[in-house]
């Protein structure tokens, strides 16, 4: 992470996440999966465990009534979340460089 | 991945509403206090939180055939500490649990316990030790983030071990909910380190005075920083 090396922590970033991928194509392209959630699968040990009999007590009080829906709140969350970072860096980004303008204006 | 609604059986999901709530409820004071103390952090703590919101949102495909989502706040614990990310995180459980029926409200303390407690705090002691250990900073932010969203879900499991015990004990069933949770979790939590360390990368670069005033960094860090990094 030096400047002599020339690597910087984009570039490790950059390639964990083409790794990540390259795993999931790996994953994906050898056998049947079926990328359910997590809590899906806890769900299904949970009647393992049980032998089936544990029944939920509560259901939620609103389901998304299509998964389409359901993408859709997920994206505004993601939407939300990226605004506010995206906002706040480049207005600190903004007076960062405003600051260095003036110094060297005078 | 959150308990689902209605998956905690009578007692547990009240003995961790119990346990979450005066954790979330000093939470509140704390925040309540810092802003007020020094209005300049409250950006920071709205970056923090989106993060949270956003990196929660993104379920991904791990190598176990299924999919999970990080929870993003490594972030927070590092820069505000596990109490006051423990807000955060509700804040995000809530919209989850009210809106996409993700997670639940009767298992919202069980999951505030994992996600908002148990990681931060795992986060922000890692995060403690690695930079007294003298570790390059932004390894520190990676193991803490990495560390902070791998403990999350191993407490889930040891939280849906302790409700749901096997015929042969709660370790045997905390081994199979660890294998669904913790190892799908393994290359997600990388990511996330990684994704955190970028962004605190940038927060140093922008605001370094801030997190210089509260402690999160030091001078010579820096100094040490600017010195590597254009």
């Amino acid at each position: 992470m030096n400047r002599a090396s020339g690597i910087k922590l984009e570039h490790i970033a950059l390639v964990v996440i083409v790794l990540f991928i390259a795993a999931f194509a790996a994953v994906s392209s050898t056998g049947n999966h079926e990328w359910s959630g997590a809590d899906t699968q806890a769900e299904n040990v949970i009647s393992q465990i049980t032998g089936g009999t544990y029944e939920p007590w509560f259901s939620s009080i609103y389901q998304p009534p299509s998964s389409e829906i359901e993408s859709l709140l997920f994206a505004l969350q993601a939407a939300i979340g990226s605004l506010i970072i995206g906002y706040f860096l480049g207005y600190y980004r903004a007076v960062e460089k405003a600051k260095r303008d003036n110094s060297t204006r005078k | 991945m959150h308990i689902m609604e209605g998956f905690l059986p009578h007692p547990w999901w009240e003995i961790w509403f119990g346990l979450s709530f005066p954790v979330v409820a000093y939470g509140v004071y704390r925040m309540n206090k810092m802003i007020k103390d020094s209005r300049e952090t409250l950006p920071l703590l709205a970056v923090a939180g989106a993060f949270v919101f956003v990196l929660s949102s993104l379920k991904l495909p791990s190598v176990t055939g299924s999919c999970s989502h990080p929870t993003g706040t490594g972030m927070g614990a590092i820069i505000f500490g596990p109490w006051i990310t423990s807000v955060l995180a509700v804040i995000v459980l809530v919209y989850q649990a009210v809106f996409l029926a993700h997670g639940g409200l009767t298992t919202l303390g069980a999951n505030t316990f994992s996600m908002g407690i148990a990681g931060p705090a795992v986060g922000y002691l890692i995060y403690k030790a690695a930079t007294k250990a003298g570790l390059h900073l932004y390894l520190s932010v990676f193991l803490a983030a990495t560390l902070a969203d791998w403990a999350t879900y191993l407490v889930t499991s040891i939280q849906l071990a302790l409700a749901f015990p096997s015929a042969t004990g709660a370790f045997a069933s905390f081994k199979a909910f660890a294998a669904v949770f913790a190892v799908t979790q393994i290359p997600l939590a990388i990511v996330e380190g990684v994704v955190t360390a970028l962004m605190f990368k940038y927060i140093v670069s922008l605001r370094s005075d801030v997190l210089l005033r509260m402690k999160v960094v030091t001078d010579s860090t820096i100094a040490k920083l600017k010195e590597t990094l254009p």
